[in-house]
């Protein structure tokens, strides 16, 4: 076990003043001192495309890697619902503090309070950029933004572009990229995947990348290196995260002695389409913004949900006195719009019950009828249709509203199922979705190893046990435009007079030999079992035994099984094809057998975290009514685990300080 | 269902490609490339090589699926991406043909993948707002009309798969490069270095190897995102505006 001290380097200060003064007195790289420093940014999502977009205007000479074909493909162009911002344009009360307190407690008090603020500050800018790229936000008649409500707040703060936000927003970084990689600033290399951290003398300085269409693997130095490469939910196989999606880069990191902060917070998502069949590799989400609309409900009956199930009946044949709209009962103040990590729990004990309604029995209701009456009305009335307006009419005058502001997600839900959402209730299930864990990083976002940074959905920062809706847009974002182009300062200040870092020194050369070395040995397993058969198998055991509700006796089983199932691998996986041509099975080979091992982590990082908070529910620790127990005395750190040398894995701690705001138990009731 | 597919496979860009012929079954419920999960499970089980086709996100948003179905890029199915097409769509017993996009701007790289980097070549030349980090005015501080905001955001939606290319006999770019010229332009932000963003597009797809645009519409009909050729009208206008005011 390496001796590591976590400092988390946040600055003095008062909470609403340390960014700002932090900021205006960090070292600061001089422009003829930039031309000489090369960046290598990994990831080209919302967080790399900022990051690599601003520091190539500040002047850094940027190389930015990914393995899609464009920057323009990374999974981030997949939300949907919206970005949070405290604009308080809407004037319902938010504030910067709001927002910070909103996703703190949101996070159930497991996130560092100086980072959570600096986000909540920057994402007023953050808007203000994108409108200036040409974001299409949607706005209103008057022509200023529009905003609507995410799950677990009590302002409208989102702004959204329909229900493709992502794609607008991400274009838009793409589109900065772009600008930069014309002047010349910024080296894009599409299709090449990072698959190893090179460190010179303690430092990253480096990468080693496979050319995916030739197999060529090729070294990459720089002075600092930064990882950008999303979340790692797919280690679950089923998820909403775009098929590519994997932990490798982070993971070849934790293996050249950077931690894994809280790998076991997952956020597994309430409104999701439901699984329908083995062939299945992918889940679609149906976005949280259905939720403001939404209602969700199960049969009152267990014989109506049974005949539901079975086709007998639909969900609009059973009367609104035989309905349980359970969120609406159970929390009175948040109803449909409690948090994801609430919702997606209070589903699971629905279908525990009985009350699921499809034939899985894993599915309940998502309802818009009353919103499409509601709306319908409003609609007549200004109109000026008067008070004789037939239900037809307002039925046709409420679906037009609702596809205005959710058609393309009906749509999708349309092709998929097969079934009109307009017209009969949509069934969803939760489904894993985002990772709040992830590499961990001070408040520079620097890792423990020096000159390795990890921006986004990788790393663990702000989101503590369970992120808010519309945040992680905010949080990649803040992160690439507004929080690295400053704090990257602070460790390349002291490298001005490093002069270009070579890529044939012995570090690099032994590193590349190794990747090699892993590859050939990974094609000459050429046992009988496909590389996703795999895949499938350790997701299985993920949802079962690290899912929404885990426990000692699972954990400790599941851990068995995965290093079984990681021994099994190495004997008998079949991998077509060669290491020096385009080898998608290959791919996904090296993705895997990393999922294989941040699997066991996760499982230990859940036995370990013997208390309930946000998305780790632990069945030892609930309340009597079902809720989460917290315990604050015992686990108010961050668990980082470090993967050592001897392939051990250890625990380091960094206590959590809460200085401004008071630990108090959650609650949306 | 029980289905025929004829699938073209090429080994790598030198190679000459050919068609293999194979069966498949599938059920109904499968997406397309989930039908296509199940061939390659079944080719690797033989040992053999799996068809390699792009795809990532699975809901017809990241563009990277892109294949030509029976004749028809993206399959029969009207604004519908193929990782979004469902088997439902089809008959019991039916062959379907597979081919990659094919044009020459889109060099093929293996089996139904061609190389898309041309259209990023495209936004590089000036598919942007020059805008730095840090210099934006508050975001409302420019009111926008709700349906110029509209329009600029359908012509936003484009996801730059190519199939628009890949349907149009000439080979030509213009749904694709007029979508965005038409999204940065609508817009106030955009509008200061239209005439300039206009010329240097234009000319890009030009030397990117796409061929003239000759009014087929054919890009339009193919387009999963329903880009709309009135694009293409107001690229031309403002091409010629470009040209003749000298910028
Ligand atoms: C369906 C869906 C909807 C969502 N909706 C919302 C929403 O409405 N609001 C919200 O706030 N959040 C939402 N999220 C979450 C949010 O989209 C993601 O957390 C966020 O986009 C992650 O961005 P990122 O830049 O960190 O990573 P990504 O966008 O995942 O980008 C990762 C990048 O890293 C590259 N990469 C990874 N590994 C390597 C490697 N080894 N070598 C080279 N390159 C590599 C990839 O090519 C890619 O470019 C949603 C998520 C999903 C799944
Ligand atoms: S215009 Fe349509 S067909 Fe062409 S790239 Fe964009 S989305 Fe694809
Ligand atoms: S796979 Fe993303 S659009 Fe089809």
């Amino acid at each position: 076990m390496s001796n590591i001290k976590l400092e988390s380097n946040v600055p003095e200060g008062p909470l609403a003043e340390k960014w700002t003064k932090y900021r205006g007195s960090m070292n600061l790289v001089a422009p003829n001192n930039k031309r000489r420093i090369d960046v290598i940014v990994v990831g080209t999502g919302l967080a790399g495309a900022s990051a690599a977009a601003t520091l190539g205007e500040l002047g850094y000479n940027v190389h930015v890697f990914t393995f899609h074909d464009s920057p323009r493909r990374a999974h981030s162009i997949a939300a949907q619902g919206g970005i949070n911002a405290a604009k308080n344009y809407q004037n319902d009360g938010d504030s910067v503090y709001r927002l910070f307190y909103d996703t703190i407690k949101g996070g159930d008090y497991r996130s560092r309070e100086a980072n959570v603020h600096r986000l909540a500050e920057a994402s007023t800018d953050i808007i203000d950029q994108c409108v200036a790229q040409g974001v299409p936000f949607a706005r209103e008649y008057g022509g200023l933004l529009a905003n609507r409500s995410f799950g677990g707040v009590q302002v409208s703060r989102t702004f959204y572009a329909r229900g493709q936000t992502g794609q607008q927003l991400l274009i838009g970084a793409y589109q900065a990229l772009s600008r930069q990689v014309a002047t010349g600033k910024v080296k894009l290399y599409n299709r090449h995947e990072m698959l190893d951290l090179v460190k010179v003398d303690g430092k990253a300085r480096g990468i080693i990348t496979r050319n995916l269409l030739t197999g060529k693997l090729e070294r990459f130095a720089a002075h600092c290196v930064v990882l950008a490469t999303g979340g790692y939910g797919n280690v679950f196989y089923l998820s909403t995260n775009a098929m590519g999606s994997n932990v490798s880069a982070g993971w070849r990191a934790v293996r050249k002695g950077a931690l894994m902060a809280n790998p076991c917070f997952t956020q597994i998502h309430p409104t999701c389409i439901p699984v329908s069949g083995e062939y299945q590799s992918k889940l679609t989400l149906m976005s949280e913004s259905l939720r403001n609309d939404g209602r969700v409900w199960v049969p009152k009956k267990a014989e109506d949900a049974a005949a539901i199930r079975e086709g007998r009946m639909k969900g609009n044949d059973i009367a609104e006195e035989d309905r349980d709209y359970y969120l609406e009962r159970r929390y009175p103040a948040f109803g449909n719009l409690v948090p994801r990590d609430v919702a997606s729990r209070a589903a699971k004990t629905a279908c525990d019950e009985g009350n699921g309604v499809a034939p899985t029995g894993l599915a309940v209701f998502l309802d818009f009828a009353a919103a499409i009456e509601r709306y319908g009305k409003a609609e007549a009335y200004s109109l000026g249709l008067g008070d004789n307006v037939s239900d037809a009419k307002i039925r046709e005058l409420g679906e037009k509203v609702v596809e205005q502001k959710y058609g393309n997600l009906f749509e999708m839900y349309e092709k998929i199922t097969g079934e009109n959402p307009y017209k009969n209730p949509m069934k969803i299930f939760p489904a894993v979705h985002y990772t709040m864990g992830g590499l961990w990083v001070d408040y520079n976002l620097e890792t423990n190893v020096s000159g390795l940074f990890a921006l986004g959905e990788a790393n663990f920062s702000d989101h503590g046990a369970n992120r808010l809706g519309a945040s992680a847009l905010m949080q990649g974002l803040a992160d690439g435009y507004f929080v690295i182009p400053y704090t990257i300062g602070q460790f390349l200040s002291k490298e001005i007079r490093t002069p270009k870092i070579k890529n044939d020194s012995p570090e690099f050369m032994a590193a590349e030999k190794a990747v090699q070395e892993r590859l050939d040995k990974l094609l000459n397993i050429k046992g009988n079992q496909s590389v996703e058969s795999f895949h499938r198998r350790l997701g299985k055991y993920m949802w079962e035994y690290c899912g929404m509700a885990r426990n000692a006796e699972g954990l400790n089983k599941g851990i068995k099984l995965i290093q079984a199932l990681r021994e099994e691998f190495y004997k008998d996986v079949f991998i077509p094809g060669a290491a020096d041509e385009y080898n998608p099975e290959l791919e996904k080979a090296t993705r895997v057998a990393d999922f294989l091992e941040l699997g066991e982590v996760m499982m230990r990082d859940a036995l370990n975290r013997e208390e309930s908070c946000g998305g780790h529910f632990r069945e030892e620790y609930k309340t009597e009514d079902g809720e989460a127990r917290r315990n604050d005395e015992d686990f108010t750190y961050v668990a980082a685990w470090e993967w050592d040398e001897e392939n051990n894995i250890n625990l380091h701690k960094e206590q959590l300080e809460f200085n401004n705001v008071e630990l108090k138990t959650r609650s949306y009731k | 269902m029980n289905l025929q597919l004829k699938i073209w496979r090429q080994k790598n860009a030198e190679s000459k490609g050919y068609f293999e012929t194979y069966k498949v079954e599938a059920t109904e419920h499968m997406s397309f490339l989930e039908m296509l999960d199940v061939l390659n499970e079944q080719l690797i089980q033989e040992k053999k090589e799996p068809v390699v086709f792009e795809h990532d996100c699975r809901e017809g948003i990241c563009g990277a699926c892109s294949m030509v179905i029976n004749g028809q890029p993206h399959g029969p199915m009207a604004a519908t991406t193929t990782c979004q097409l469902h088997m439902r769509h089809f008959k019991n017993g039916q062959t379907i043909t597979i081919e990659p996009f094919r044009a020459k701007a889109f060099p093929i790289l293996k089996d139904l993948s061609v190389d898309r980097s041309s259209f990023d070549s495209i936004i590089q030349s000036g598919g942007y707002i020059s805008v730095n980090t840090g210099q934006a005015p508050d975001g409302n501080s420019i009111p926008i009309e709700k349906d110029l905001a509209g329009k600029a955001f359908d012509a936003a939606t484009c996801i730059g798969c190519g199939a628009c290319v890949a349907a149009c006999p000439n080979g030509s770019a213009m749904l694709f490069t007029s979508a965005k010229v038409s999204h940065l332009g609508l817009l106030p932000q955009g509008e200061v270095e239209h005439k300039r963003r206009v010329k240097n597009m234009v000319e890009q797809m030009d030397k990117e190897g796409f061929g003239m645009c000759s009014n087929t519409k054919a890009c339009e009909a193919e387009c999963p995102k329903e880009i709309s050729v009135e694009n293409i009208a107001r690229l031309n206008r403002n091409y010629m505006n470009s040209i003749l005011t000298g910028e």
